[in-house]
């Protein structure tokens, strides 16, 4: 009978246990989803506020410029391409095509000039030993802390010695010559995480330095190398002060420049046309960030250079 | 096919530390030259100033007629498969095994040829699309060695290729190998072959000669066979073989060695064949030459310590005048063991006893050769 009564015992003990385990399980998906929610809506509030001038701005290009100041929200009441049509034929004999590819012009020798020059010295720097190695690697380093104002006047002297002023030349050429040196130990950086036993096999199959480097280096420093082309041509892209500095004729003007000048020439100004104008500004970049997106987080994570 | 000279090669890293100390050593045409030793001991480094990897301190280093110590590693007619494969990870298995022919300036059909060719023997025909990334490590593995047989080099080097290989696989790896070697070797293709491992158990079976080093100094070269049953001094003793051969320290006393207050008769052969008597020797015996006695004639006491059953055969570590020593009994022979003693006896067989210097660490008791 004992016996019995005991067992009983036990199978309630057994089923108090039970139910006391599934309460505390759904308290705990309770909390789960509570954490969730708080958090997603957190993200999509500080989210909102960060894209809010973006969004902002896109709507205001299709705005009148009367409607810009009345209405505060960004969603246009009269939606009209009006800024875009006029902003495009700007106050110049150009139109903005014209900055556009003056723009491309400085952009493309210099993301491909960089590639290939930083490869080559971060190569340098991370494979092959040579007097004063570390000596010069320090300079590099104390280029990257180097504040880019220190470097204008006596930049802007050679230049001008070099009769290379309002020309492109000055805003491309210097990293075409692994002048960015961030790139260059961002690159070295990258490099040092890959082993060599890649290249040491290359040269057992005969390859000599720059087949080593063209054909195996190079592909396994892809990722590294998009994050180069996607930084420099984002950079260069929004460079406004470069220009400023190097360039006066107006038919040389990238967009950045262009875009003040629609500010500076107007009496009035026409905002929805320099709105339009930054939105078609700003949409190379956004598309070329989105394409390479993938490649672009990699080469940075990899490299251990956090943004 | 070429035959392999090293002679008093020297290296030595920012001009201070030595790595290798002047090794001489011959490796004949076609032979399988394993080098071994425990990690530093300057292998690897040996192997990689073969290859051309790393520069000759001093010394010369030749292959066939050439001395080729400053040529660039591509033009020494070497091949070499390394430790972790170090395929190509953006090229196909196809153009990993066609990469070294096409720089050395083979055209697309020739080297396509000599790649199916090396599928078929190495059989990783299904494989030749895919990229390394998508092989498993015995698939890499023989992809790694189609590299470096494409090439039809003069010498194969080999640096530590199966190591990361599970047990299984490297073994079924070990004799794919030899079995290639001895298939090159008949058909009168490149098969010259240092290889490097630290696990003996690939040097004992895969190599013609072994190179034992220590240190970045050659301590004996000798076939395995040699190795075993002659160790020119008391680390080859300790190193090849397992369970490691005993080393009882003691003197040689008259026709016998003393040890603590044991005698252990050496036999007529072992004494006449001394060398050298020295003042602090030590007497080396294997495990299995080590056998538990029944009578007390000549036999050891020792103090048996634990047992390692292994299967087929059982461990026995006993202490020995307070050193340890390791026997082997068959598991029949651990059956009939009376063991509720804690004492065992010891029967060591004088034909395969050596005595070694202790402070030269020399073997003083090898046989001449013949």
């Amino acid at each position: 009978m004992s016996d019995i009564s005991h067992a009983s015992d036990v199978f309630t003990a057994g089923a108090d246990a039970l139910a006391e385990a599934r309460r505390h399980q759904r308290i705990q998906q309770r909390r789960a989803r509570i954490s969730a929610i708080l958090r997603y809506a957190v993200l999509l509030g500080v989210g909102l506020v960060m894209l809010y001038p973006l969004i902002w701005l896109v709507g205001a290009s299709f705005k009148t410029n009367a409607e810009i100041f009345a209405n505060p929200g960004f969603i246009p009441r009269e939606p009209t391409t009006e800024g875009y049509v006029q902003g495009w034929e700007t106050s110049t004999p150009y139109t903005f095509g014209r900055f556009f590819w003056n723009s491309f012009l400085i952009i493309l020798p210099k993301t491909i000039g960089t590639a290939i020059s930083c490869t080559m010295v971060a190569y340098g720097f991370a494979r092959f030993d040579f007097p004063l190695k570390k000596l010069l690697f320090t300079s590099v380093i104390a280029i990257l802390l180097l504040p880019n104002v220190v470097t204008r006047i006596p930049q802007y002297i050679l230049f001008r010695e070099l009769g290379w002023l309002d020309s492109f030349l000055p805003l491309w050429v210097p990293s075409a010559m692994a002048g960015d040196a961030f790139f260059v130990f961002m690159l070295v950086q990258f490099l040092r995480a890959i082993p060599d036993d890649m290249e040491q096999a290359a040269r057992v199959d005969g390859c000599n330095s720059w087949q080593t480097l063209l054909f195996v280096v190079v592909p396994m420093l892809a990722p590294a190398l998009i994050s180069v082309c996607l930084f420099q041509f984002m950079w260069t892209m929004n460079d406004f002060l470069g220009p400023l500095i190097y360039i006066s004729s107006v038919d040389k003007y990238p967009v950045s420049l262009a875009l003040k000048l629609s500010i500076d020439t107007t009496e009035a100004f026409e905002w929805n046309r320099i709105l339009a104008m930054s939105v078609l500004t700003i949409t190379p970049a956004l598309a070329v960030f989105f394409m390479a997106q993938k490649y672009f987080i990699e080469g940075i994570s990899a490299g251990g250079i956090k943004g | 096919m070429a035959r392999l000279q090293l002679r008093n090669l020297e290296k030595v890293y920012g001009g201070a530390f030595k790595a290798v100390h002047g090794i001489n050593l011959d490796v004949e045409e076609g032979e399988f030259m394993v080098l071994v030793g425990p990690s530093g001991c300057a292998k690897s480094t040996t192997l990689r100033m073969i290859a051309g990897l790393e520069e000759v301190t001093a010394g010369e280093i030749r292959i066939g007629e050439r001395i080729v110590n400053t040529l660039e590693p591509g033009k020494r007619g070497i091949a070499m498969v390394f430790q972790n494969y170090a395929l190509y990870p953006h090229m196909k298995v196809r153009t990993n095994l066609a990469f070294g022919l096409r720089i050395g300036g083979a055209s697309k059909a020739e080297a396509a040829k000599a790649v199916e060719e090396v599928a078929k023997i190495l059989e990783i025909e299904p494989l030749l699309d895919r990229l390394p990334k998508q092989l498993s490590g015995g698939q890499a593995q023989r992809v790694a060695l189609g590299r470096a047989l494409i090439k039809k080099p003069d010498v194969f080097l080999f640096d530590e290729p199966l190591s990361n290989l599970d047990a299984k696989l490297r073994a079924s790896m070990r004799v794919r190998i030899t079995d290639l070697h001895k298939r090159l070797k008949r058909e009168g293709m490149a098969s010259t072959v240092v290889y490097v491992t630290h696990d003996q158990t690939e040097a004992m079976t895969m190599g013609d000669r072994i190179c034992v080093m220590k240190d970045g100094h050659i301590m004996q070269v000798a076939t395995p066979k040699e190795l075993y049953e002659q160790p020119a001094n008391l680390f080859v003793a300790g190193f090849i073989g397992s369970p490691e051969m005993n080393v009882i320290e003691g003197h040689v006393d008259g026709g016998a060695f003393r040890t603590g207050g044991q005698l252990i008769q050496l036999g007529e052969a072992l004494t006449s064949r001394l060398s050298a008597r020295p003042e602090r020797a030590a007497l080396g015996i294997r495990p299995q030459h080590l056998t538990l006695a029944t009578g007390i004639n000549g036999a050891l006491s020792a103090q048996l310590r634990g047992v390692e059953f292994m299967g087929h055969e059982v461990y026995l570590h006993a202490l020995l005048d307070g050193r340890e020593v390791t026997t082997v009994a068959s598991a029949a022979e651990f059956e009939r063991m009376d063991r509720s003693l804690d004492t065992i006896r010891l029967l060591p067989e004088a034909a395969n006893m050596h005595i070694f210097d202790r402070d030269s660490g020399r073997n003083v008791s090898l046989r001449a050769q013949g």
